[in-house]
């Protein structure tokens, strides 16, 4: 159960993001810009390093809805997922994201674990200032949004199918189009 | 020195927000609304919130920033210094100390924040919104200072500099930057 009444029905960030329209709508506008919105980092990239992070801090609605947004931009590649979040090092991902990934690990423990060789190791793989910029804050980010997911104790169904279908929907249409469904219109 | 070419002169986020200002936006109104706005919490408490949980993670920049502003709504510096020192022995509201409590749970990690410990929130009278901004203050703040940190942001020592950020944010709130007039910032970031 909830820590808090939360709206029925929704799953993960959706319950305390309808219970609270007024933080929704820049925590959905960040997670658009940094995920969804063009960008040199390809959206499949960005969602790996999402669930990546999401899966350090054992969230499991958000690697899951993640992993599933990932899998959708990569084709439906749901091996590749979870290859990445068993041990990256290993996947067939470029040296340029795995060298992000080294980062986002780093950040998720803290940002000053980051150090100046993690980032020369991600500029010779041909990351760019804002690619490495962003990485941080994707990381950063996603150890907000799964403390806000975990810290309320939401709802969080087991149904690789719901997340499944909520991938493939998000990947199309991005988060803020996404709300809709769940925040109340103005 | 910063992990990436930050604007030189702006301390903190701030090089971070003028570099990336497509993402300062929402970082910006985020903070705004669980910091600034009305709220039954007030925003002294809030502060004192955000300025704990940057302790814990050991945010000089955050820490300073926000113990000022929160100084600044409390015309006291001493009641920030006991906070971040031990909420337990602080002169402040067994409601706050309790919602504290809850904070640095969702620090070390979300799970930790047990039914128990929201009751002992309830019982001294917090309702479910300010449990729910508390939760979101301190999840928000474990990102504001890995941002902070996580690209080696230059980080001010004296005391003055924060002095004044603090008295603008408690004043103004987060949708402007404290470093310089907003249309002077926006016209150098983009």
């Amino acid at each position: 159960m909830a820590h808090i009444r939360l709206p029925e029905g929704l799953q993960g960030i959706r319950g305390p993001m309808a219970f609270r329209p007024e933080t929704a709508k820049p925590l959905n506008e960040l997670a658009e810009v940094l995920l969804h919105a063009p960008n040199s980092l390809t959206p499949g990239a960005r969602e790996l390093i999402a669930t990546y992070v999401s899966s350090l801090n054992d969230c499991y609605f958000c690697q899951t809805v993640h992993g599933a947004i990932a899998a959708a931009h990569l084709d439906g590649d749901e091996d590749l997922v979870k290859r990445v979040k068993a041990d990256f090092r290993y996947a067939d991902i470029p040296d340029k994201l795995k060298a992000l990934l080294v980062i986002a690990g780093k950040v998720q423990r803290g940002g000053k674990h980051v150090t100046a060789a993690d980032v020369d190791e991600a500029r010779k793989a041909g990351a760019s200032d804002i690619e490495i910029h962003d990485a941080v804050l994707i990381a950063a980010a996603f150890c907000m949004y799964n403390r806000y997911v975990d810290g309320l104790a939401t709802w969080q169904p087991q149904d690789e199918e719901l997340y499944r279908q909520r991938g493939k929907k998000t990947a199309q249409e991005g988060y803020v189009a996404m709300s809709q469904e769940y925040l109340p219109q103005s | 020195m910063p992990h990436i070419d930050l604007p030189q002169h702006l301390p903190g986020i701030s090089a971070a927000f003028a570099f990336r200002p497509e993402t300062a936006k929402p970082m910006r109104e985020l903070a705004h609304v669980l910091l600034h706005e009305p709220n039954s919490l007030a925003a002294a408490d809030r502060e004192l919130i955000a300025t704990y949980v940057s302790s814990l993670n050991d945010c000089h920049f955050c820490q300073a920033s926000h113990g000022a502003a929160a100084a600044c709504h409390l015309g006291d510096a001493g009641v920030v210094a006991s906070v971040k020192a031990d909420p337990a022995q602080a002169p402040i509201s067994e409601k706050l100390r309790r919602l504290l409590n809850i904070a640095a749970k969702v620090q070390r990690g979300g799970k930790h924040v047990t039914a128990a410990d929201v009751q002992a929130a309830r019982d001294c009278g917090a309702t479910d919104v300010e449990i729910h901004d508390t939760v979101l203050i301190a999840a928000a703040f474990c990102m504001y200072n890995r941002y902070v940190d996580g690209l080696a942001t230059w980080q001010p020592r004296d005391d003055a500099a924060y002095a004044q950020m603090g008295e603008h944010l408690a004043r103004e709130g987060y949708r402007t930057s404290s470093q310089h007039p907003r249309s002077e910032v926006e016209s150098s970031a983009t």
